[in-house]
């Protein structure tokens, strides 16, 4: 065996090696060295994502005979989710300061990092065998995630919700996997690819497609397969929350890409393409409809997540260069404008206990800093024009309609119908924090610095990336438009 | 008799339907992994069974297979652990008693 081609998963190799680090920290650390594990392990991660935007590491590279495969692209939508991962380190070191938690906090970001290297293994392979390693191992760790705060009750029930549904989830995809094996006689992607192209329509096909769909839609939370999301989001502890409704959805939505685009391009328009357009208008339409009569700002976001997640989706309807730049655009301006409102639910829940939307009846008075991130994140999720969210928008409109027929436009009109419809309950938090008068507002109070910066960050990502535009431009010429 | 292929995927499907009858229709949650576990073996089944009948000469399914049952032996242990983590707060694995959550 060649085992230089090890050298091929430069990214993989690197997360392993920090994972081990900070396994060995919280191993082997003094009790008094212990507390500082969460900053070693941001430490390590930071380098770590500086050293993934290095050159060498975005060639193109192929390992064991073909089933690992890297690129520019994929070396960029993992910069992405690391980006995204550094920021919720960051957050959750004041929650993992806890009691409750502090005695096992190694164990967080250690399961993080173990995470996002499965969705490094979903983005990265080019064979189903990998492609299913990876699922679960980004789906296993995070069920331990969710019922992380264990003496809390509703971090248990979110658990075996998430759980239960989420090996349903895989034994319908592996199912679907099975009768495309039985149709094709491979489980790499190209050879799939070709002979999917050769074989033509077959029912099987047909129903192997759909519970392939399936299976990636759970993680997704595309709509038929949503009815797990507000309950685990709201059950979960809040970094655990924000992890999974961006890094998670985020790594799912390219492997999903992949997948349709890759193996499944034969059958596009006969098969997917009519599933898919069906499943973005029911998942912007019902995330939408579902988000206005939450109460709880977790429960809220979760619904708002289910219908960014079709916005995300009009991305691989093109199955285009441009649809991959606009994806990955996409899923990076998500990832900043979620963390800025999952920062400031999380400061407000670490301080003060409260996470229903008339608690932050008159933030604006105690919190003005706070409530002014809050209104950003908000503006941006629902795409009012300086911000990051606006331009994300319109380069995912774009790259649909870039496509053509009649049938895209309908689509695309539905979903910008969707924005102004998002646009009443995106306002009603702002309305909440700066408008309505209540008696008792929460009290004022100093967030830690870890997730002030955190804040800041996310800030700067919302202001900066829609205006600044080389980075879109950037993510074209990486995905060779 | 010939045994051909129809003769083992039959049964796997009938499998895999049981599985999911069972998970949406138990309501105590070892019996619901139970179904779940039927689901992920008929998939085992489907896997080798297409190997050994349709591509005999690579061993692709059958080392699919492999990983399959060490991905489920996974999965369950941990859903065990959180069912037992359930179970001590409300003394009982009935899926009925865990909706406390809705706002």
């Amino acid at each position: 065996m060649d085992y230089s081609q090890f050298l091929a998963m430069k990214q993989e190799i690197g997360l392993l090696v920090v994972f081990l680090l900070v396994f060995l920290y919280d191993t082997f650390a003094s009790a008094r060295a212990a507390g500082a594990t969460g900053w070693v392990a941001v430490g390590l991660f930071a380098i770590f994502t500086l050293f993934g935007f290095c050159p060498t590491v975005s060639e193109p590279a192929e390992a064991f005979a073909g089933m690992y495969s890297t690129n520019a692209v994929m070396a960029t939508i993992k910069n992405i989710l690391n980006v995204g991962t550094l920021i919720i380190m960051i957050q959750a070191i004041t929650w993992a300061k806890q009691d409750a938690v502090a005695i096992r906090r190694g164990e967080f970001y250690e399961m993080v990092l173990l995470t996002l290297f499965g969705m490094y293994l979903m983005i990265s392979s080019r064979h189903f065998l990998l492609f299913v390693i990876g699922l679960e191992t980004a789906s296993l760790p995070l069920a331990a995630m969710v019922a992380f705060d264990k003496h809390r009750y509703e971090s248990r029930e979110a658990a075996v919700k998430y759980i239960l549904t989420a090996v349903f989830s895989s034994a319908i995809f592996l199912m679907g996997l099975s009768f495309v094996y039985g149709l094709t006689g491979s489980l790499y992607f190209d050879r799939i690819g070709i002979a999917v192209a050769e074989g033509g329509l077959s029912l099987m096909l047909i129903v192997a497609i759909a519970f392939v769909m399936g299976g990636i839609g759970f993680k997704l939370s595309l709509v038929p397969f949503h009815l797990w999301t507000a309950d685990v989001y709201q059950g979960a502890p809040t970094p655990v929350t924000s992890y999974l409704s961006v890094i998670s959805k985020g790594a799912a939505a390219m492997a999903f890409l992949i997948v349709l685009c890759q193996v499944f391009a034969a059958a596009y328009a006969d098969v997917w393409e009519w599933m898919l357009y069906a499943l973005i208008i029911l998942t912007i339409t019902i995330g939408n409809l579902f988000a206005m009569r939450q109460k709880n700002m977790k429960r809220f976001l979760a619904f708002s997540s289910i219908s960014q997640a079709g916005y995300i989706m009009l991305g691989i309807m093109s199955c285009s260069e441009l649809g991959t730049a606009a994806l990955m655009y996409y899923v990076l301006v998500y990832i900043f404008s979620n963390l800025a409102a999952f920062g400031v639910i999380g400061a407000i829940e670490n301080n003060t206990g409260c996470v229903s939307m008339e608690d932050y009846n008159g933030l604006y008075r105690t919190n003005p800093r706070l409530a002014f991130t809050m209104m950003l994140a908000m503006f941006s999720l629902a795409g009012i024009p300086p911000f990051a969210g606006f331009f994300s928008k319109f380069f995912i409109f774009t790259s649909a309609i870039s496509q053509g027929s009649v049938a895209i436009y309908v689509l695309v009109l539905i979903a910008l119908i969707n924005t102004i419809i998002s646009l009443y309950y995106y306002l009603l938090v702002v309305k909440a924090m700066y408008i309505s008068q209540e008696q008792g507002p929460v009290a004022t109070f100093r967030s830690s610095g870890s997730e002030r910066f955190a804040l800041w960050v996310c800030v700067a990502g919302i202001l900066g990336l829609g205006i600044v535009s080389c980075f879109y431009n950037s993510l074209l010429g990486i995905a060779g438009v | 008799m010939d045994i051909t292929l129809i003769y083992y995927l039959v049964p796997a499907i009938i499998m895999f339907c049981c599985g999911v009858y069972g998970f949406i229709t138990r309501r105590n949650m070892i019996a619901m992994l139970i179904s779940l576990e039927l689901m992920l073996n008929a998939v085992d089944i489907n896997f080798v069974v297409f190997n050994r009948y349709l591509y005999p000469e690579a061993t692709e399914g059958m080392f699919f297979t492999l990983f399959a049952i060490a991905i489920a032996a996974a999965e369950t242990a941990i859903a065990i652990a959180i069912i037992i983590n359930v179970f001590r707060a409300v003394k009982n694995v009935d899926a009925r008693d865990i909706d406390k959550m809705k706002n």
